[in-house]
């Protein structure tokens, strides 16, 4: 069961030195990571216009990672559902698996520009693992992963992808033992080793500058979207659809389209149960204002801000 | 001292002009609020200031403690698993408060805790409770706008953090907006017991020191335990120094123990480090 509910992007204001979009984002986070952040911001702002670091994840993202995707028609999908002409993005043929290798090849590059050494990630279904482990590799850094161990159990296979890739996994057993444990423990060893190490977070997610990061280097799937709709028709698209875990996918998708008002946006979260049952993973939709892994933002929790566990039959939506 | 002003009549202010006329170092005491239930957390805290603690922190468990090494993280987890909530937490501080009417009271919590009531009902009740001022490791001083309002208008104290990695350009801003005392975390890490400390740690009291030039009340925290390390940072400049796993790991190793028992060991141990903040 899916929840829809039109996110109205084109509002939202950025606010670049702040991180602030409206009151969400910021940063709240230990004084110890303050000068991690604020050493990222300066490098990112340096090198997102630079040339030079463009035209080379420019290569990684087609030579490596195989960009770019195709927008495939979906015929019988779209006889069957007998309404709109439907496309699919075809994320899932980027090396690895998913759109996950965008982020972790753009920050990784980044991260390197930097002198870190040390990559550590978190992950829940294994994915942004996976995409760590991979982009870690081809730029000769070690990567340290948390995952909850519940989340191991349940997808073992990345778990064998990642170490096979050269990755060292850690399992979380605090907490839920699921993802918003394993950022916990990334933040805790981010903070206890905070000069030799990047931290590669996975999703639109964490303090300021780290939303507008992934933002950024997932709107490689617009973009590729606006000129591969050009290809088949003038018009755009009615609609653009996407599933929303962290958020990356979507935003990287909605946001070379904020701009263009003819263009509806749904985000779509997993409804797990029901929002009724309270075991469903939709922050925007059932969630309240709160302050998590350095952010404001929608999170579930109960009455007195503890944040509750989330539920998806999808691993990495939860 | 321009910005500390509001807090003319502050516990924790009187207590540090004490000390200072006393010629001692402070000691300040965490305990997870209703950690390992309810009523021993009360009795726990009753010992403590027995012992001779200056000041008393007092955490109210969140779901992702973020700052804490694996003692807090568990206290906290075990808490929440018994249904200890802020309510319960601010409950407790009225009994301390009712018993300890000079005692300076903090809370330790993190942002979202307060978020989540309203930043300004939050404290206001907190302040009804009886506290004198907040540590939220994850307020850093760029979002504490609504923060810092209501801590004034309510006269509690801002305890901001500041590491051994914060320039000095933001240790001076971070000086201006803390009042009570500023915590100064003595390493890179979660809070956990330490066998030692670094250089790194000593310069960097050394050094918020010589900024602060006397102006404010420099307490260190994260990682001590004993009456030895005490008199090190002590030496190195700390007007008060915070201890927090070590007295939750007493607690857990006397948790099949009566209260009594437990309570004895705490006012001794408290006691033994009180005895270092005195010596010269
Ligand atoms: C294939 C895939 N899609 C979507 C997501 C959700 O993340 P996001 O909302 O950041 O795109 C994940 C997360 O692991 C994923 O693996």
């Amino acid at each position: 069961m899916f929840l829809q509910r039109e996110i109205t992007m084109t509002k939202l204001q950025e606010f670049p030195i702040e991180g602030k979009y409206g009151k969400y984002g910021g940063k709240f986070i230990p004084e110890t990571l303050v000068p991690a952040i604020t050493e990222l911001e300066n490098a990112y702002k340096k090198i997102r216009n630079c040339s030079d670091f463009k035209k080379e994840l420019c290569y990684y993202l087609q030579h490596y990672a195989g960009r770019p995707t195709p927008l495939y028609f979906a015929k019988n999908l779209t006889d069957y559902v007998g309404g709109a002409k439907i496309f699919l993005k075809r994320e899932d043929l980027l090396h690895g698996g998913a759109h996950k290798t965008n982020n972790c090849l753009g920050q990784c590059l980044l991260a390197k520009k930097m002198g870190k050494k040390r990559i550590i990630a978190e992950t829940g279904a294994g994915q942004h693992g996976v995409g760590t482990a991979m982009a870690a590799a081809v730029f000769g850094l070690k990567a340290e992963i948390y995952m909850g161990s519940i989340d191991i159990e349940r997808q073992k296979l990345n778990l064998f992808r990642m170490e096979l890739l050269g990755a060292k996994v850690h399992p979380v057993n605090s907490g839920t033992k699921t993802l918003k444990d394993a950022i916990n423990e990334a933040l805790r060893d981010w903070i206890t080793n905070v000069k030799e190490t990047y931290y590669l977070i996975g999703s639109v997610v964490g303090p300021h500058p780290y939303p507008m990061i992934v933002r950024d280097f997932q709107s490689v799937i617009g973009k590729e979207i606006k000129s591969q709709v050009k290809n088949i028709t003038p018009r755009s698209p009615h609609a653009l659809v996407c599933c929303v875990g962290g958020g990356s996918n979507a935003m990287g998708t909605f946001y070379p389209f904020l701009d263009n008002e003819n263009v509806s946006l749904y985000g779509v979260e997993a409804g797990g149960l029901g929002i009724r049952s309270g075991k469903h993973s939709a922050t925007l939709n059932a969630g309240s204002e709160g302050i998590l892994h350095g952010m404001r933002t929608y999170l579930l929790q109960d009455e007195f801000g503890q944040i509750n566990d989330t539920h998806s039959i999808s691993a990495g939506l939860d | 001292m321009k910005k500390v002003s509001y807090l003319q009549n502050n516990r924790i202010k009187k207590k540090f002009s004490k000390l200072r006329t006393d010629k001692e170092k402070g000691l300040i005491c965490y305990v997870m609020g209703g950690y390992p239930d309810p009523i021993t957390s009360e009795k726990i805290i009753s010992s403590i200031v027995d012992g001779g603690a200056d000041i008393i922190e007092i955490g109210i468990p969140f779901s992702d403690p973020i700052a804490d090494g694996p003692i807090i993280q568990e206290a906290s987890f075990k808490a929440l698993q018994k249904g200890v909530n802020p309510d319960i937490c601010l409950n407790l501080i009225k009994k301390i408060r009712n018993r300890y009417p000079d005692l300076p009271i903090l809370i330790m919590t993190y942002s979202n805790i307060l978020q989540k009531k309203g930043f300004e009902k939050f404290m206001r009740m907190a302040k009804g409770a009886g506290i004198d001022g907040f540590i939220l490791p994850d307020m850093t001083i760029e979002e504490s706008a609504e923060y810092l309002e209501y801590s004034k208008k309510l006269e509690l104290a801002t305890v901001f953090l500041v590491a051994p990695n914060t320039s000095d350009f933001r240790i001076r801003k971070t000086l201006e907006v803390s009042t009570g005392f500023v915590y100064v975390v003595s390493v890179y890490g979660t809070t956990g017991i330490r066998n030692s400390f670094s250089n790194y740690t000593l310069t960097a009291i050394r050094n918020i020191k010589r900024i602060s030039a006397n102006r404010n009340n420099i307490s260190v925290g994260f990682g001590i335990s004993t009456p030895h390390q005490i008199k090190i940072m002590s030496k190195y400049g700390a007007d008060a120094v915070i201890v927090g796993s070590a007295i939750i790991e007493m607690i857990n190793r006397h948790k099949d123990d009566n209260i009594h028992i437990l309570g004895n060991k705490l006012k001794n141990y408290v006691s033994s480090l009180k005895d270092a903040c005195k010596s010269k």
